[in-house]
This record gives structure tokens, C-alpha cells and sequence, in this order.
């Protein structure tokens, strides 16, 4: 007993770190690759390459005072980026890295990611609500409109892969992806259903990760061209810094769900590689989808908060909801 | 109490705990300072807070809500009849084919009345 006790410690202490350096070091990439995109350095001066920004930026934050405006809620107001803070860390208990690395593997670890996901956006109501500030309250009704009108979608994408796999066990779906590259869910042609609408299935899962995430081109809550920084226009200090690590922690679960259900986990491309350790093929793959979301955020404008939620409610979700008839059906029929 | 319920409450309160430490952890290295003009809300750099943050919003972010609460109660009740849908047969996939369709033709019925048509 004291034996797992002290696995599942240690299992939270490397959640955290590893959230904490995937956020501190995301932030980097994202201002080198934004550097890159738009022609210009980015941050070069601390360290090589700038590798010293990131925990500088820590240090800097927690040594400035979190201010809290005269109108606030206060309770709420010191809430809000624990709560934010809390669900991105909680999903990385249940993520399997590999077949061996996995904090606490669960029989409903898909349904409890989605949980966490969901009780995210109570985060942002509560901080844009207890600022009292007339840009954090809009922004706060934007997010959640979006959060909530791009999780329905999500659900139904991810239930056809329920549905394929017959369960909702993060490693039992990544162990029925193996061996090979054409196993994986987002090919149709070997998974036990020939739903040829797989591949719209993972870019519909994959657009609404970027827009549960606030991303751009879907990142209306914090429209800095209108609404100035958006929910979190009050806090400085860590206040701030909490919320901008469960952005990025929020983006590697993101890509960490896409790569489980579409993408294969651990599983190589191709047999004959599987001499490399499954945790690197995992890491290969998460990075791969987060290098694809900068690469989003830098090059597509921003769209409208009406154009967001149509697409959403009158084609994300009309489609998902055919793809997962689809789904059942194909596989009542083969 | 069952082994599982323990790791889950250790895993729980420990961060509960940790988190609230990384914040709160400002207050020890922070400056201490206020003021009338620092406390004031946000607002562009004018010096007086013009109106209230509490204003009027459109009455369709309160029906997307509620659109969303059917919804998504709609889709985690799917969740246990996809696991089973091998031992459920072919009645269990049309009971559900019959409930998506009812639902497919209430998003219709909600979009041709206008909830998402904004101006």
C-alpha cells in the first residue's frame, strides 16, 4: 500500500514537471517559430537560442505583486487560475506515454478527460466574472460559448472511436492500433470498421482541440484587437502565469487525445521500428501536432465570433453526428 | 475504502494543495503596494472606469447554453451504448439510429427558427 502511495506521488510530482516544463518550454517554440513565421528573431538574448526566456519569465512573474481590483470578488478572483491550473494537470494522470509510463491508468480514462476538459471553462467564467472589468466579462461569455459549442462535436468524434474499439480504456485503444501505420484509426482501410470518413473524423476532432484550447485561428475569448488580453485582462504575477500554463498544458493534452485515438500512441509506423522505445514515437507525434498548432496560430487570421459558433453548430456537429451513424452502422453490417 | 479511492484522493488533494502553493508563493516574493488608480479596474488608460462591467448581453449566449446542455447530456449518454454495442444487436443500433435522427431533426428545427442567426 505505502508502495503505491509513494508510485502515485511520485507519479503527480512528474505530472506536474512535466507540465510545467512542457508549458514554460511551448511558450518558447512558439515565440521562436511566431519569430520564424513573421521573419524576425525571437527571443535570442538569454542563453543560446533564448533557451533561458522561459524560466527568466518564471522568476519574473512570481516576483511581481498579484493585484486585486478594488470591485473584485476576491475568492473567486484567487480561484479562478487554480481551477484553470487544476483540470490540465489532473488529465496527464491517466495519459498512457507508453505502454510501461502511465501515472494511473483508468477503464473510463476517456470519459474523465473529457470531465476535466469540460470543468476547464468554469475557470474562465468564474475569472472573467469576479474581475469585474467590462473586457474580461465579454471575453468570458465568448470563451464558454465556444467551449461549449465546440465540446458536443468533440464527444461525438470521439465516440465512433469508442465505438471501433468497443471500450473507453486510454491503453486498451492505443494497443488495438498496432502494429503498423495502417492500424491506426485515422485509416479506415485495417481498424475492425471501414468508415472512409476517418480522416474527417481526426480533422474535426483536431479543429475543435484548437478551438477548446482558444487557439487561433479560433482564440475570440482574448481577441487582443478588441477585447485587449481577454478573461485574464486583471491578473498579473503568478495569477497570470497559472493561466497561461494550463493554456499550453491544456494544448499537450489536446495533441497528447488526438495522437491516443487517431494517431496510434506508441505504436511505430511501421513494424520493423519498433526496436526505438514507444515513449519517443508518442513524444514524435504530440510534438509534431503541437508544432502543427503554432504553425496554425501564425498563419490564419483570426475569424468571427458569428462565423465560429456556425461552424460549429450548422456543420461540426450535423457531420459528426452522420459519421457516427456511419460508424455504427458499418460495423453492425461487416 | 478501496485502494483505487485512495491513490484518487491522494492524487487530488496533492494537487490541490501544490497549486495554491506555485500562487500563493507571489504574496512571499512580491512588492506590497495599492492605490486608487492601481486598484481600479482595466480600462484602456482612461482614468475613471466608465459604466459597470455587469451590461447587457445578447439572449442568444443563453440559448446556446441551454442548446448545449441537451447536447451534451445527449452525448454522454451515448458513451455506455457505444461500449456495448456488440452485445446490444440490431435493435440497440436502431433504438439509436431512431433517438440521432430525433435529435438531427431538433438542430434543424432550432436553426430554421434562428438561433444562430445574428443581425
Amino acid at each position: 500500500m505505502s508502495l503505491t502511495l509513494l508510485n502515485v506521488i511520485f507519479a503527480v510530482v512528474v505530472a506536474i514537471a512535466f507540465a510545467a516544463l512542457n508549458a514554460a518550454y511551448l511558450v518558447w517554440a512558439e515565440r521562436r517559430g511566431a519569430g520564424r513565421i513573421q521573419r524576425r528573431p525571437g527571443p535570442n538574448i538569454n542563453g543560446p537560442f533564448g533557451l533561458f526566456q522561459p524560466p527568466l519569465d518564471g522568476l519574473k512573474l512570481m516576483a511581481k505583486q498579484l493585484t486585486i481590483p478594488g470591485g473584485a470578488d476576491k475568492i473567486l478572483f484567487v480561484a479562478a487560475p487554480v481551477l484553470s491550473m487544476f483540470p490540465a494537470i489532473m488529465s496527464f494522470v491517466t495519459i498512457p506515454f507508453s505502454e510501461m509510463i502511465v501515472a494511473h491508468n483508468m477503464n473510463v480514462g476517456l470519459l474523465m478527460i473529457f470531465a476535466f476538459a469540460s470543468s476547464g471553462s468554469m475557470a474562465l467564467l468564474f475569472a472573467g466574472w469576479s474581475s469585474r472589468n467590462k473586457y474580461a466579462m465579454m471575453s468570458a461569455v465568448r470563451s464558454v460559448s465556444q467551449a461549449v459549442a465546440y465540446e458536443i462535436p468533440m464527444l461525438i468524434t470521439a465516440i465512433t472511436i469508442v465505438l471501433m474499439t468497443g471500450t473507453m480504456d486510454l491503453m486498451e485503444i492505443v494497443r488495438q492500433q498496432g502494429p503498423s501505420i495502417l492500424h491506426w484509426n485515422i485509416f479506415p482501410l485495417l481498424t475492425n470498421s471501414h468508415n472512409l470518413l476517418m480522416p474527417f473524423s481526426f480533422l474535426i476532432f483536431f479543429t475543435c482541440t484548437l478551438a477548446e484550447t482558444n487557439r487561433a485561428p479560433f482564440d475570440l475569448g482574448e481577441a487582443e484587437s478588441e477585447l485587449v488580453a481577454g478573461f485574464h485582462i486583471e491578473y498579473g504575477s503568478m495569477g497570470f502565469g497559472l493561466f497561461f500554463m494550463a493554456e499550453y498544458a491544456n494544448i499537450v493534452i489536446g495533441s497528447c487525445l488526438t495522437t491516443i485515438l487517431f494517431l496510434g500512441g506508441w505504436h511505430p509506423p511501421l513494424p520493423f521500428l519498433g526496436f526505438i522505445p514507444g515513449v519517443v514515437w508518442f513524444l514524435l507525434k504530440i510534438y509534431i501536432l503541437i508544432a502543427t498548432f503554432i504553425w496554425i496560430r501564425w498563419t490564419f487570421p483570426r475569424t468571427t465570433i458569428y462565423g465560429l459558433l456556425n461552424l460549429s453548430w450548422k456543420i461540426l456537429i450535423p457531420i459528426s453526428l452522420f459519421n457516427l451513424l456511419l460508424t455504427a452502422g458499418l460495423l453492425k453490417v461487416f | 475504502m478501496s485502494a483505487e479511492l485512495v491513490l484518487s484522493s491522494v492524487i487530488f488533494f496533492g494537487l490541490a494543495v501544490i497549486i495554491p502553493v506555485i500562487m500563493l508563493l507571489t504574496a512571499v516574493f512580491g512588492p506590497r503596494s495599492g492605490g486608487v488608480a492601481k486598484n481600479d479596474a482595466y480600462e484602456s488608460g482612461i482614468k475613471h472606469v466608465v459604466g459597470m462591467a455587469d451590461q447587457k448581453f445578447s439572449v442568444k449566449f443563453y440559448l446556446l447554453a441551454i442548446l448545449f446542455l441537451i447536447f451534451d447530456i445527449e452525448a454522454v449518454f451515448m458513451y455506455p451504448w457505444a461500449v456495448s454495442l456488440r452485445e446490444l444487436g440490431m435493435f440497440g443500433f436502431l433504438e439509436m439510429v431512431v433517438f440521432i435522427l430525433l435529435l438531427l431533426t431538433g438542430l434543424i428545427y432550432i436553426l430554421k427558427k434562428g438561433v444562430l442567426n445574428w443581425r
